[in-house]
C-alpha cells in the first residue's frame, strides 16, 4: 500500500471549544480539542465552572451542617454522597451506627445508585441519537425519587442522613411500596436492553470507542464502572465493607475489553445487583433506633481520617484532618469519582472522531458538580 | 386563454397548499407518535388532541426574532439569507414531479388538467425528481458555511459528503424499475404495477426487487436526513449543526422542507415499489370519483411510510460519520448495482 497522499491544498487543525455550553457535555465541561477534520488530535478538559468552594464551606461549619453541601456533589445520586460523610465523621468521632439505620442507608444508597444509572443510560443514549430510552428510564427515576421523597421530602437534595445514624425512621407502607418497585424494575431494565444491548447500531457506536486497558484504568487512578469495564474487579463495598455490605449477597460485575460497550454493559448489570441488595435488606431491615446516641455537639479528637464508599460513578472519599476538640474539620478534602475518572478523557478519545467524544464522555458518567465541588 | 391562466393557477395553489398542510399535520403525528412509542402522552392542550399545536407553534416561530450572527456580512450574509429559500424552494420543485392519483383526462372550464394529479405530465419524471433533490445539498452547505459558526460549517460539510454519497445509492437502486417499466415517467411506473401475478401477487416492484427496495429506503432515509442517519444536525455532538444560527421563521423554513422532503420520498417509495395509487383487484372506476378514490388510496399507502420514518427515529441510535460513509459505499452502492444486474439477468431471460 502507498503511503498517505499529499494533500493538494494547505491544511490546518482547527481548534473546537466543545462547551461549556453544549448538549452533550453534561453541565458546564468544556473540553478544547484540536481537529484534523473530524479526527481528534488532542482533548483537554477544561473544568472548574462550577466551582463553588465546598471543602472550604466545610471548615466552617458543624459535621451535621455539612452534609446538606454533600447533596450537591454528585446531585443525581445523593444518598451515597450523605452516606460518605456521615462514615467519615463516624469513624472520626468513634460512633458506631445502629442496624437499622445502616440497613435504610444501604437502601438508599442503592436506589440512588439504580436511579443514577438509568439517568447515566438516558443522557449516554440520547448522546448517540437514541431519544427513546432517555423517556423510559425518566418513568422509573421518578418512581425512585418519589420513594426518596416519601421518606425525607426532597427528592435530590436528600440530606438523608445524619452522623450517628438517620434523621428518620421509614414512614408506614414505605418498605411495601419500595419492594414493588424493586420487583417491578428487572422487567424495565429488559426493556431497555432491548431497544440498545443488540442493536447493531448501538454496538457499532460503542464496541471498540474509547478503549483502556487495566493497567492504564489503574494507573490514572480509575474507579467504579470504568475500572470494571476494563476487568477489574474493585468494589469499595466488596473490598473494604462498610454499613452491613458484608452481610448481603451480590455479584461485582466486570467487562473484559474496556470499551464503551463493556461498560454499558457492566453498568446495566449493576442496577440488578442493586436490585438484588434492596430485596435482602428490604427482607431482613432489623427492628430498633435509626439514631444512635450521640452529643448534642459533635467534638473530634485530633487525627486524620479517611472513609470512602463506592459511588454510582466510582470510589467517593472524604477526609477529615482535626484538631482536638473541634467542632468541625481543620481540613476537608474530597476525593469525587468523577474528577479523577474524567483525567483519562484525552487518553480514552484521541484518534477517535468527535462524536465518540460524546460516547466517551458519556461513558465515564461524570457529574460536574462533583467534579469542581 | 384566462381559463387556462385560471387552471393553472388553481393547479398551483391547490398542490402546494395541500403540500404545505401536510407539513403541521406531519409534526403533529411526529410528536403524538414519539409520545406513544415513549410511554408519555404529547401535546394534548391545544384544541382536541392537540391538533392546534402545530399552528400555534408556526405562530411562536413567526413572531420571534430573527437573529444574524454577528461576523456575517458581505456575501456571507446573502447566502446566510439565501440558504434556508433554496431549502424550502428545492423541497416543493421536487414535489410537482411526484403524481399522486389517477387521471381518467379530467376537464375543469374545458381544459384538461392532466396537470393537477399526474403532476405536469414529464415523460422523464424521476431525472427530474433526482436532479432538483440533489440541488438541496447547497442550502445545508450553504447555511453551514454562511453561520460563521464550526458546528454548523461541519454539519454543513458532513451533509455533502452524506448526501452525495447517497444520492449514488438511489439512483442506482431506481435502475431496477425503470428498466422493468421502461420509462422514466412516473405514471408509467405506477400504471406497470397495476395487476397482479397468479392472481394473488400483486404486481409490485417491491417482490421481484426487495434489495432495490430496501436500498431505495435507507438512501430514502439519508436523504432526508432523519434519524439513524441524521449526522448533518446530530444534536449532541453538533449543537444542531447547520441550523445552529437560525431563527425564526429562516429555522422553520428549513424545519418544513425536511417534512416536504419526507412526504416526496415517501411518495416515491410509494410509486417506484408498492404500486402507487393501484390496488390489486380493485378497479378505478372513471371520471372525479375515480380520480378522489385513487388519491385516497395513495394517501394510505404514503401515511404508512410516513408514518415509518417517525417510527425509526425514535427507535434507532445514530450512526457514526464514517459508518455512515461506510455503509453507503460499501454495502449500498454494491447491493443497488446487484439489484439492477439481476433485474437485467431476470430480463434477458425471459426474452430468450
Amino acid at each position: 500500500m502507498a503511503g498517505p497522499l499529499e494533500p493538494l491544498f494547505d491544511v490546518e487543525e482547527m481548534e473546537l471549544s466543545f462547551g461549556p455550553q453544549h448538549p452533550a457535555t453534561h453541565g458546564v465541561l468544556r473540553v478544547q480539542l484540536r481537529l484534523d477534520g473530524e479526527k481528534i488530535m488532542d482533548a483537554k478538559p477544561i473544568i472548574g465552572y462550577l466551582h463553588r468552594g465546598t471543602e472550604k464551606l466545610f471548615e466552617r461549619e458543624s459535621f451535621n451542617q455539612c452534609i446538606p453541601h454533600t447533596d450537591r456533589l454528585d446531585y443525581i445520586a445523593a444518598p451515597t454522597n450523605n452516606e460518605g460523610f456521615v462514615l467519615a465523621a463516624e469513624k472520626l468521632l468513634g460512633i458506631t451506627v445502629p442496624p437499622r439505620a445502616s440497613y435504610i442507608r444501604m437502601i438508599l444508597a442503592e436506589l440512588g445508585r439504580i436511579s443514577s444509572h438509568v439517568l447515566w443510560l438516558a443522557t449516554h443514549a440520547i448522546d448517540l441519537g437514541a431519544i427513546t430510552p432517555f423517556f423510559y428510564t425518566f418513568r422509573e427515576r421518578e418512581r425512585i425519587l418519589d420513594l426518596f421523597e416519601e421518606y425525607c421530602g426532597a427528592r435530590l437534595t436528600l440530606n438523608a442522613m445524619r452522623v450517628g445514624g438517620l434523621p428518620y425512621d421509614l414512614p408506614d407502607g414505605w418498605v411495601e411500596r419500595c419492594s414493588e418497585l424493586i420487583d417491578s424494575l428487572p422487567k424495565y431494565f429488559d426493556e431497555y436492553e432491548t431497544l440498545l444491548t443488540e442493536n447493531r447500531i448501538w454496538k457499532k457506536r460503542t464496541i471498540g470507542i474509547g478503549v483502556i486497558s487495566a493497567e492504564e484504568a489503574i494507573d490514572y487512578g480509575l474507579t467504579g464502572p470504568p475500572l470494571r469495564g476494563s476487568g477489574v474487579r474493585w468494589d469499595i463495598r466488596k473490598v473494604f465493607p462498610y454499613d452491613r455490605y458484608d452481610e448481603v449477597e451480590f455479584e461485582i460485575p466486570i467487562g473484559e475489553n474496556g470499551d464503551t460497550y463493556d461498560r454499558y454493559l457492566v453498568r446495566m448489570e449493576e442496577m440488578r445487583q442493586s436490585v438484588r441488595i434492596i430485596r435482602q435488606c428490604l427482607d431482613r431491615l432489623p427492628d430498633g433506633p435509626v439514631m444512635a446516641k450521640v452529643p448534642k455537639v459533635l467534638r473530634a479528637q485530633e487525627g486524620i481520617v479517611y472513609a470512602s464508599v463506592e459511588a454510582p460513578k466510582g470510589e467517593l472519599g472524604y477526609m477529615f484532618v482535626t484538631t482536638a476538640k473541634s467542632t468541625q474539620p481543620y481540613r476537608c478534602h474530597i476525593r469525587p469519582p468523577s474528577f479523577i475518572n474524567l483525567q483519562a478523557l484525552p487518553a480514552m478519545v484521541e484518534g477517535h472522531l468527535v462524536a465518540d467524544l460524546v460516547a466517551v464522555i458519556g461513558t465515564l458518567d461524570i457529574v460536574l458538580g462533583e467534579i469542581d465541588r | 386563454m384566462w381559463a387556462e391562466i385560471l387552471v393553472i393557477v388553481i393547479k398551483v395553489v391547490v398542490v402546494s397548499s395541500v403540500l404545505l398542510t401536510l407539513v403541521p399535520i406531519m409534526v403533529w403525528v411526529e410528536r403524538r407518535g414519539a409520545a406513544m412509542i415513549q410511554d408519555r402522552l404529547g401535546p394534548n392542550r391545544v384544541g382536541p388532541f392537540g391538533l392546534l399545536q402545530p399552528i400555534v407553534d408556526a405562530v411562536k416561530l413567526i413572531t420571534k426574532e430573527d437573529l444574524t450572527p454577528s461576523g456575517v456580512k458581505g456575501v456571507d450574509r446573502l447566502l446566510y439569507l439565501l440558504a434556508p429559500s433554496i431549502a424550502l424552494v428545492v423541497a416543493i420543485s421536487v414535489f410537482i414531479a411526484v403524481p399522486f392519483g389517477f387521471d381518467p383526462g379530467l376537464k375543469l372550464f374545458g381544459h384538461a388538467i392532466d396537470g393537477f394529479i399526474v403532476a405536469p405530465n414529464l415523460n422523464l419524471g424521476i431525472l427530474y425528481i433526482f436532479a432538483i433533490a440533489s440541488l438541496g445539498v447547497y442550502s445545508v452547505v450553504l447555511a453551514g458555511w454562511a453561520s460563521n459558526n464550526k458546528y454548523s460549517l461541519m454539519g454543513g460539510i458532513r451533509a455533502s459528503a452524506q448526501m452525495v454519497s447517497y444520492e449514488l445509492a438511489m439512483t442506482i437502486s431506481v435502475v431496477g424499475v425503470l428498466m422493468v417499466s421502461g420509462s422514466f415517467g412516473l405514471q408509467d411506473v405506477v400504471l406497470h404495477q397495476s395487476g397482479t401475478w397468479f392472481g394473488f401477487i400483486p404486481r409490485w416492484n417491491v417482490f421481484p426487487q426487495i434489495i432495490g427496495a430496501i436500498t431505495f429506503i435507507v438512501a430514502a432515509f439519508a436523504e432526508t436526513n432523519r434519524l439513524p442517519f441524521d449526522l448533518v444536525e446530530a444534536e449532541a455532538e453538533l449543537v444542531v449543526g447547520y441550523h445552529t444560527e437560525y431563527s425564526s421563521m429562516r429555522f422553520a423554513a428549513f424545519f418544513m422542507s425536511e417534512y416536504v422532503n419526507m412526504v416526496t420520498a415517501s411518495s416515491l417509495i410509494v410509486i417506484l415499489f408498492f404500486g402507487g395509487w393501484t390496488l390489486p383487484g380493485f378497479a378505478t372506476p372513471a371520471g372525479w370519483l375515480g380520480a378522489l378514490v385513487s388519491i385516497g388510496i395513495f394517501a394510505v399507502k404514503v401515511a404508512f411510510f410516513l408514518w415509518f420514518f417517525v417510527w425509526v427515529r425514535w427507535t434507532l441510535p445514530r450512526f457514526r460519520f464514517d459508518q455512515l460513509m461506510a455503509l453507503g459505499w460499501k454495502t449500498m452502492i454494491p447491493l443497488a448495482v446487484l439489484n439492477f444486474l439481476l433485474v437485467g439477468a431476470g430480463m434477458a431471460l425471459r426474452n430468450l
